[in-house]
């Protein structure tokens, strides 16, 4: 792989994070993070998603109308989400019972069409592949370490396993319900983004 | 041929519409049989959580298989009207199921529940022992309730204190109160509802009630031979 596709893949994980740059998909990390393994799965989903209406778009851009191009991003992303839902529902019944609603928002992030817009009409399907990948995964660790925070804080557990000994609850230690809320993981998600540009000092805005 | 022309684009529109239905429709054919047997299996471990038992996805058919002896339609008189067990798991809130189960060597009588909370429907099932008067357990499901408030009634902290309720008070029939705090209760045995999820609090209560009122009758019936039993 040579060092521009690198980039591609690379990059969305850290300086063009997504979340945390773009600030695109906002909504569902919001949603799915009050434990680890929705947002895992959440985050999977978005990334196979992605990738494959990255490419599918990009094999079809040369032949793609210009006026309705946003329509044939939408109709390829809508029926790639009720694909995964479709099979998360034969093959894995419960998170798809717990993800529920959330499936159908995969069509509303703010990352897919970004994606399609941004790279997928401008280069190769190999290219697009890897650049939605890269920001699916972007997106997945983000979500992941929301999740981590909420659900250790929240529910005293990580990924349904108790983490916080009894003990502790005996000598009265409380879980924090703020965390379980959706606000929560907004002001967690505006902290990674402080740590996050303290690190990049270019990315600060002056 | 000209990629902005009106042909060009209503041409690209229509096939990629009539590929994209084609594609879907083969997905749904190819999975559905599968995923109607996940709502099979997983209608078949909510109604054993209304005993209590909560096997792991995997194991809930067979659990179910062991646990539960017969299930059977009833009508508002009390009579059985149909026995294919089948035919009963399949019942939608129209007809008036009954599953019987065996836990720990006494009978349990499973009653199916279907009602309306804040934003969608909300169902259960609610376990009675032999006595048809007592409540064993009971396990709510709902579809799309505000997490943290109205859908806790799918949490066992909801569940647990509606065992040993009792149903029945003098011979009649007056269902369950799902109370708010302060409330004052009337005869009814009551459980407490959620803080902050009072609408689906009070249609766990209709539920409750508009269900079993239709099994009064088979109810008394039960009743009525305990009572010969408890004679002889």
């Amino acid at each position: 792989m040579n060092k521009e596709r690198k980039e591609v893949l690379l990059s969305p994980l850290d300086k063009k994070n997504p979340v945390l740059v773009l600030v695109l998909g906002i909504c569902s990390s919001l949603a799915v993070t009050a434990q680890i393994k929705p947002a895992l799965v959440m985050g999977i989903s978005v990334t196979v998603v992605v990738a494959f209406s990255n490419v599918i778009i990009s094999l079809l851009r040369n032949t793609i109308p210009n006026r309705i191009r946003i329509i044939v991003q939408l109709v390829v992303v809508a029926a790639l989400v009720i694909i995964v839902e479709q099979i998360l529902k034969a093959y894995s019944y419960e998170v798809w019972g717990q993800l529920s609603v959330y499936i159908g928002l995969i069509i509303t992030n703010c990352i897919l069409m970004g994606r399609l817009e941004a790279f997928a009409l401008g280069n190769g399907p190999w290219d697009s592949f890897l650049d939605g990948i890269g920001n699916g995964l972007g997106y997945t660790i983000i979500l992941v370490i929301i999740a981590f925070v909420r659900e250790l804080f929240g529910s005293g557990s990580l990924l349904g396993f108790q983490i916080i000994p009894q003990s502790f609850y005996d000598a009265g230690y409380v879980n924090n319900g703020l965390m379980i809320m959706p606000p929560m993981a907004l002001i967690v998600v505006g902290c990674i983004i402080w740590v996050h540009r303290s690190m990049h000092k270019d990315l600060q805005e002056k | 041929m000209d990629k902005n022309s009106n042909t060009y684009t209503f041409i690209y529109a229509s096939v990629m519409v009539i590929l994209v239905a084609a594609a879907l429709a083969y997905v749904n054919g190819a999975l559905k049989e599968k995923q109607n047997k996940n709502v099979e299996v997983d209608k078949m471990s909510q109604i054993l959580s209304s005993v209590n038992i909560r096997p792991a996805y995997s194991e809930a058919e067979a659990k179910y298989n062991e646990v539960i002896t017969a299930a059977y339609l009833v009508n508002e008189q009390g009579e059985v009207v149909s026995d294919n067990a089948k035919e009963a798991f399949a019942a939608d809130k129209t007809k008036l199921a009954v599953f019987e189960a065996t836990v720990d060597g006494s009978k349990k009588y499973i009653i199916p529940l279907y009602g309306a909370g804040l934003w969608g429907d909300i169902w259960g099932y609610v376990s009675l022992n032999d006595d048809a008067n007592t409540i064993y357990a009971a396990s709510f499901s709902h579809k799309g309730e505000t997490p943290g408030l109205g859908a806790e009634i799918a949490t066992e902290k909801f569940q647990e204190p509606f065992a040993g309720k009792q149903i029945f008070k003098d011979g009649k029939l007056l269902s369950l109160a799902v109370l708010k705090a302060g409330a004052v209760p009337d005869e009814r045995d009551y459980v407490d509802a959620i803080t902050g999820g009072t609408r689906t609090s009070e249609g766990v209560e209709k539920m409750l009630k508009n269900c079993l009122l239709q099994y009064e009758a088979f109810f008394k019936n039960i009743q009525a031979k305990e009572e010969e039993v408890s004679h002889e």
